[in-house]
């Protein structure tokens, strides 16, 4: 029989050093601040953190994405045009997959050619990718929270890349939305192209954009369990392993498979984390409409009046 | 975009100019799926034989070593794009595997594998569930007449058995003892198959110094007999050396 793993120390429950003998609530209480059930409520926060992030960051790219399809520089309206329908058409997984290992290649490429000029071996051996100890990213003997810190940054940016493209065709279509009329008066009164894109045609066109941009918030929201693809371990990934059905051998918290209720844990937290996402979005809609001259903003202006 | 990628390369590049010597740090990748071999304990901790093992192996070869835990489907691609240094994962011995990385020595002898399921069943005939990219996996879809089920995690071949998705499932029998034991609805059936050849340490290709440091550690812990002793405390059903 292998041994009876060794007792550990629950930090936050005094009655927590012998699970064996406890029952119903207290026997639940130390089974839930285990330090395995820690890194999943931990994994929360890197979720959210996730999101945070990508939002931004994605958004930048969709705009730089519309704004260069729709410039009037061709080679930067080819590249604006070609991002957004590649990445679009890329299934997510193999992008995620395949891009990512490129991406962090990619990085450790250019490094190992700035740092190690006089290495003479190639750098693809077979099927091993093999750059000079220092080029490494991050290098080998970096503490586990730097591997961690540079797979989520890699995480933020292919989220960001992918996301950004759809974010792109969403404002690409919103930038077009904005009346003719308003752009055509701008331009009557003096402003250059520049002007009239800043002060008519952004501050106009975010209330075409959000209803798409809305839609894509809730499959991103959806989408981070594509972390664990990257090494980052994520909400799904804890449930799976704390639901899996664990033998009196290895655990002193026995139990069968309770992957259900960890998934239903986690449908109640996806579905109140969406909730309060429509919530903040009607609101920012119902600003954005105001003073627009749209039919909502016309119900707006009569329901004042 | 261009911007952060480059603003990333530079933070990368002034992060840490010191040269590291090679192999300061080896970084042990393992699954943390499958006990007694590898798991996650309770203080989210990776534990079982393969962690004392690894921890005795790297003290013996003067490593300063860290686990890491990845997935089992890409757990390979992983290694060869130089994300960690060895795998430690349960993994044995293949022709098919040798052609991508290089084993140390086997540290178990060829491992039984069982069948597990509900109720007595004709395996050669069944619906046999199994861990994907797994000699079992590679077992099974050479049996004529079974039908091969599988599966990411080791956990989900079991779960499909007691829910009645599939009607056995093949894996290590270190791995099905101590389910049989704590569950009374399932139990091993039919006889044991032998396949692979033993337990070994993957390493890329290109790495044959820490390969051989590893097979020397290995060599030295069978000599003196702590190897058996590691294997009769976690693998009580397995072959000694």
């Amino acid at each position: 029989m292998p041994p009876h793993p060794t007792r550990l120390v629950n930090f936050i429950f005094s009655y927590c050093t012998d699970p064996a003998s406890l029952e119903g609530l207290q026997w639940l209480s130390c089974y839930l601040t285990t330090g395995k059930h820690m890194s999943m409520y931990y994994a929360f926060g890197t979720v959210l953190l996730l999101l945070a992030i990508t939002a931004p960051v994605a958004l930048a790219f969709g705009f730089g994405g519309a704004s260069a399809a729709r410039s009037h520089f061709a080679p930067l309206r080819w590249f604006g045009k070609a991002y957004i329908a590649i990445v679009r058409g890329i299934p997510d997984i193999a992008f995620f997959l395949f891009f990512v290992i490129a991406l962090d290649q990619g990085f450790e490429f250019i490094r190992h050619k700035i740092k190690c000029p006089d290495w003479q071996e190639p750098v693809r051996q077979g099927n091993d990718f093999v750059i000079c100890t220092a080029a490494k990213l991050p290098l080998g003997n970096a503490p586990q929270w730097v591997h961690e810190s540079y797979g989520f940054a890699l995480a933020v940016l292919t989220f960001a890349i992918v996301f950004g493209a759809f974010a792109a065709n969403v404002l690409f279509g919103a930038m077009r939305a904005v009346p003719h009329g308003q752009l055509e008066t701008a331009e009557a009164y003096g402003m250059s192209r520049r002007q009239t894109f800043w002060r008519i045609l952004v501050p106009q066109m975010w209330v075409y954009a959000l209803p798409g941009l809305s839609n894509l918030w809730m499959v991103l929201i959806k989408a981070t369990p594509l972390l664990f693809l990257l090494g980052v371990e994520d909400i799904v990934y804890w449930a799976r392993e704390l639901g899996g059905s664990k033998q009196p051998q290895f655990t002193d918290y026995p139990h069968p498979d309770w992957r259900m209720w960890y998934f239903l844990a986690l449908l109640v937290f996806y579905l109140a984390f969406t909730k309060v996402s429509e919530v903040v979005l009607d609101r920012i809609m119902a600003r954005l409409t105001h003073g627009q001259a749209t039919a909502a903003g016309e119900a707006q202006r009569k329901a004042a009046a | 975009m261009k911007n952060l990628i480059l603003s990333t390369a530079v933070l990368a590049l002034t992060g840490s100019m010191a040269m590291a010597e090679s192999h300061s740090v080896v970084r042990l990748g393992t699954e943390g799926a499958y006990p007694p071999y590898n798991f996650i304990n309770d203080a989210g901790e990776v534990d079982g034989f393969e962690r004392e093992l690894g921890d005795e192996l790297c003290a013996r070869a003067e490593l300063t070593c860290e686990w890491v835990t990845n997935e089992w489907d890409s757990i390979i691609p992983n290694l060869v794009s130089g994300n960690y240094d060895a795998i430690i994962a349960g993994m044995s011995i293949t022709d098919e595997r040798k052609e991508v990385i290089d084993f140390s020595e086997n540290y178990t002898q060829p491992d039984p594998s069982a069948f597990l399921a509900m109720g007595d069943v004709d395996v050669t005939t069944a619906v046999v569930a199994a861990q994907a990219s797994t000699i079992q996996a590679a077992y099974v879809a050479g049996m004529e007449g079974a039908t091969l089920l599988e599966f990411a995690t080791p956990d989900e071949t079991v779960a499909a058995v007691k829910n009645g998705e599939a009607d056995a499932v093949l894996a290590d029998k270190a791995f099905l003892l101590p389910i049989a034991e704590s569950d009374a609805e399932v139990s091993i059936i039919g006889e044991d198959v032998l396949i692979g050849g033993g337990i070994g340490l993957g390493v890329r290709q290109s790495d044959t110094e820490l390969r051989d440091k590893f097979t020397a550690a290995i060599q030295s812990m069978k000599a003196d007999g702590t190897l058996n002793e590691l294997i009769v405390k976690w693998l009580p059903d397995s072959a000694t050396f």
